[in-house]
């Protein structure tokens, strides 16, 4: 079976080798992509959009579309995640585990109703607790704001420099999953609980799709900014503009959001109890 | 475009495939597939393709190894075959 397999691989593997003789080679003008679309957007898109990184005004506006269902795409990963993984009813284990925090001593209580997780005296613990780091927690709770900060200026300034809302979203996500790690599953979940994660998922898309619209409801094409000038009292091109702006924060909002969510329900096998 | 760390680029991008596939520890698998996410992450910035260079940071050495340790960490360490 596995030579079959590998046959199969060499073949296929060969003739995509093959086709690739015929490709434009690597930066050539006289290819056709760069012959009509690439100079179009090149020339136009400063005047049109009043954006100057033609990515991400190829991406949010002229192939707005595309980044819509790409966004969707994200969201219903996030959503088959929780579907597949997520154990409902089975939050408490039989047992939990809590630590005395003056003196270090565990004690084990069985029944899943618990000690409540807001003692002062006792702290609740993971199965294969390790004692914390204090390199390790320190330095993930002053290194997380500016994650935060660096991902929210990604989304920002996604305008004039590489980035956006798909990066931000997952550095900024990433920022929440650290704090997951370094600390402690149950903290980030207090955090940000499952019940706004998914809400935030939704919410992301929905921005997305309700600013396309929107633009519908205003007597343009679906996702044609330009028409959101009268409700922005800015000119059309300036609307435009901030038309990805705000379909940005949408993107970065669903990807955070749905980052989460993956993570919450991989680590924690779907019983949001303890993480990794 | 230097081709002398263009191939060097390349040239470990296919190591660290191949070794993700031939390894039998998944943790391993895991860690080379972030390696080599990162060292696509590199060609794309060679290429001048920066976006692109970023989301392949972010989400494919980032995130995604995340997500493979923490699948890792709830089956098993060792591949069947």
């Amino acid at each position: 079976m596995k030579t079959i397999a590998l046959i199969i691989v060499i073949i296929t593997g060969s003739f995509l080798l093959y086709a690739t003789v015929d490709f434009p080679s690597w930066g050539d003008p006289q290819s056709p992509a760069s012959t009509h679309v690439s100079p179009r957007y090149i020339e136009r898109t400063l005047e049109e959009t009043s954006v100057p990184n033609v990515v991400t005004a190829v991406l949010a506006d002229y192939r707005g579309f595309d980044t819509l269902f790409e966004t969707t795409v994200i969201f219903a990963a996030g959503v088959a995640c929780f579907f597949l993984l997520r154990a409902f009813g089975k939050e408490r284990p039989a047992t939990g585990l809590y630590r005395h925090l003056l003196t270090g001593v565990t004690v084990r209580i069985k029944g899943s109703a618990g000690l409540p997780d807001d003692m002062e005296e006792f702290e609740r613990i993971d199965t294969l607790w390790t004692p914390y780091d204090p390199i390790v927690k320190v330095m993930c709770q002053r290194l997380i704001p500016f994650i935060q900060l660096f991902a929210l200026y990604v989304i920002a300034h996604g305008h004039h420099s590489p980035g956006g809302g798909f990066q931000g979203g997952v550095i900024l996500g990433a920022s929440l999953i650290l704090l997951s790690i370094s600390h402690n599953f149950r903290i980030a979940l207090r955090r940000m609980g499952e019940r706004l994660d998914a809400l935030l998922c939704a919410l992301g898309v929905a921005i997305y799709a309700g600013t396309g619209a929107l633009c519908l409801l205003l007597g343009a094409n679906f996702l044609d900014y330009s028409a959101l000038a009268g409700i922005l009292h800015v000119d059309p091109v300036t609307a435009r503009s901030h038309g990805i702006l705000i379909v940005e924060i949408g993107v970065g909002i669903a990807v955070m959001a749905t980052m989460v969510l993956i993570y919450n329900n991989l680590a924690s096998a779907g019983k949001f109890d303890e993480g990794l | 475009m230097i081709w002398q760390l263009d191939l060097l680029v390349l040239t470990l991008v296919v190591l660290c495939g191949i070794g993700a596939i031939m390894v039998r520890d998944l943790l391993g698998a895991a860690i080379l597939f972030s390696a080599y996410s990162f060292l696509m992450c590199l060609l794309w910035s060679i290429m001048g393709a920066v976006d692109v260079a970023f989301t392949e940071a972010s989400v494919g050495a980032g995130v995604s190894t995340v997500f493979f340790i923490a699948a890792v960490f709830h089956t098993t360490r060792r591949t069947k075959d």
